[in-house]
């Protein structure tokens, strides 16, 4: 699913970000990023989803030579991939319905596909009865369980999320955490960046450890490992 | 790039929605669209008007080759030939001293009755008009005339006035489309940046939609509507102006007008043509601006 080689990121302001990764992910994995804060967890991210190019190396995702690749194929990699972030990034303006027909209408899904689809994933979330709600009406766990709709929206086979709990409270966290390993079990693979032990300890799966710009320990089942 | 209907549709409607939404920013582009298009109106009809009346003095020049008097018949048809023989000239037409004097006295009118007593002593040389196939060629061939020609007391064509005109004539057409150009180009950007300010609160939407596969054209199009109408919109008070304009000048000209040479071009096609063009400089700064504003943003 994802195969980085010697990766280095290099920001133009001369910092770099990633020194040098290689790692396999194969599909169905699920796995949690740790590391301290600037680490380059969200780096990393953005490299699979091409939000950032990295500077050298190898990174193959879905089949796809991201550093060979041309602009105009980067809709149709960003289609295969969902991202959640930890501030949900919805358009406040928009019915919970809306933001996430919104993921559909830009792939020109027919307007019957959408109104199907988008029913199914907010159901997938327990939010069909809410589907009318604008995102301020909506408690913050409730929010991330949109933008989580939104990611799935297109079927993707793999879904990263950029500390998807950092806004949110235990209890809520672990509400996310249901459904992330529920999409998890259907096959989708999943990377997420997460500060939290409790998490991390609690629902054991693959942990990798980014420590200023290298990857220091790649553990199935792991812990967490840091102090909080 | 094809794109279904629907989509067409959905980008026609955010393009209005956006526009209507930003009602402002709207009403400030038409403004600047507008002012562009009412001053490129005016130098357009300006310039192809006065284009058109020079080419069409350009057409009357001709040159005139008085015949040196001592000149005999053979050494004239000698110098017929040779004038006919010469490159890109169309005609040849001689004109006898007579003819030359009673052309000069109706062109003098009343004043000329009273010189006709002096028609004895007719003065004048018997002449060739010889027309060149391009009127650009005037100088050269008259030029070639009097250096090369025998029997040619003079030649006479209007030398300043044909230069003058040419020149004249060539830098009233760069000096417009230079205004023009600069004129499209302030608009442009005018527009870009005033649609760049209400991008600022979009961009959070071009960002997910990146976020969620939406190709650049994609996000794109809905501003190249937004584009569309404001070049629309910012079209349609130049283009009345331009129509009851030009009405007006062309029935005052036309009722005051003596000197038949100053003929401004007709007002159907003309003006049908010129609103045409109008229209379509509009659309190109409205979209160009536009489509412009959203560039930076569509980067990642
Ligand atoms: N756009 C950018 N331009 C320049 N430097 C950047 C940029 N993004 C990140 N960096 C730098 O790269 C390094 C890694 O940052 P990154 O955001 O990947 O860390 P992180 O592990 O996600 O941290 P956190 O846990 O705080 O989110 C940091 O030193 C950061 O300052
Ligand atoms: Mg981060």
């Amino acid at each position: 699913m994802i195969e980085m080689q010697q990766v280095k990121k290099t920001y133009p302001n001369g910092v770099t970000a990633l020194n040098g990764i290689d790692i396999n992910i194969d599909p169905g994995e699920f796995v949690y990023l740790v590391g301290q804060s600037g680490a380059g967890k969200s780096t990393f991210i953005k490299l699979i989803f091409r939000e950032e190019i990295a500077s050298s190396g190898q990174i193959r995702v879905n089949n796809r030579d991201l550093l060979e690749m041309k602009w105009k194929d980067v809709p149709l990699l960003r289609r295969e991939i969902g991202v959640v972030y930890q501030d949900f990034k919805l358009l406040p303006k928009m019915t919970v319905y809306e933001n996430v027909a919104f993921a559909l209408e830009v792939v020109e899904e027919s307007p019957r596909q959408i109104r199907k689809r988008v029913m199914e994933v907010l159901d997938q979330v327990g939010l069909k009865n809410k589907a009318r709600f604008i995102p301020d009406e909506l408690s913050g766990g409730e929010q991330q369980r949109v933008a989580i709709a939104r990611a799935m929206a297109n079927y993707p086979k793999l879904l990263i999320a950029d500390e998807p709990t950092g806004n949110l409270d235990p209890d809520t966290s672990w509400e996310i955490m249901k459904i992330l390993e529920e999409i998890n079990g259907t096959g989708t693979t999943i990377i997420m960046a997460t500060h939290s032990k409790e998490i991390v300890n609690t629902i054991k799966r693959r942990v990798i450890a980014v420590e200023g710009g290298l990857i220091v320990r790649d553990q199935h089942r792991g812990e967490y490992g840091y102090e909080v | 790039m094809a794109m279904k209907f629907r989509t067409l549709k959905r980008h026609f409607k955010e393009g209005l929605k956006n526009s209507w939404r930003n009602s402002w920013m709207t009403l400030a582009s038409v403004a600047a669209v507008t002012t562009t298009l009412l001053l490129v109106a005016v130098f357009l009809a300006l310039v192809f008007n006065l284009n058109h009346i020079a080419s069409g003095l350009e057409e009357d020049v001709q040159i005139k080759v008085l015949v040196d008097q001592t000149a005999n018949e053979e050494e004239m048809e000698e110098l017929s030939e040779e004038l006919e023989g010469l490159d890109n000239v169309e005609s040849v037409v001689f004109s006898s001293r007579d003819e030359e004097w009673q052309d000069l006295m109706t062109s003098m009118g009343d004043q000329g009755e009273a010189w006709g007593l002096f028609e004895q002593d007719n003065p004048l040389n018997d002449a060739f008009v010889v027309t060149a196939e391009e009127p650009q060629d005037t100088v050269a061939i008259a030029n070639v005339i009097i250096e090369d020609f025998d029997y040619v007391e003079r030649v006479n064509y209007g030398q300043d006035f044909v230069q003058n005109l040419f020149t004249f004539n060539n830098y009233a057409r760069i000096v417009g489309a230079v205004l023009i150009i600069a004129l499209v180009f302030t608009a442009i950007f005018l527009i870009s940046n005033t649609i760049k300010i209400t991008i600022i609160a979009r961009r959070k939407e071009i960002e997910i939609m990146k976020l969620v596969g939406a190709t650049n054209w994609f996000i794109r199009w809905p501003f190249f509507v937004e584009g569309l109408l404001l070049g629309i919109l910012g079209s349609i008070l130049p283009i009345a102006v331009l129509f009851t304009g030009y009405y007006y000048i062309d029935q005052n000209m036309s009722a005051v007008n003596q000197f038949d040479f100053v003929q401004l071009l007709p007002f159907t096609p003309f003006v049908w043509q010129l609103a045409g063009l109008i229209l379509l400089i509009g659309a190109v700064i409205g979209v160009w601006g536009s489509v412009m504003s959203v560039r930076k943003f569509l980067k990642v």
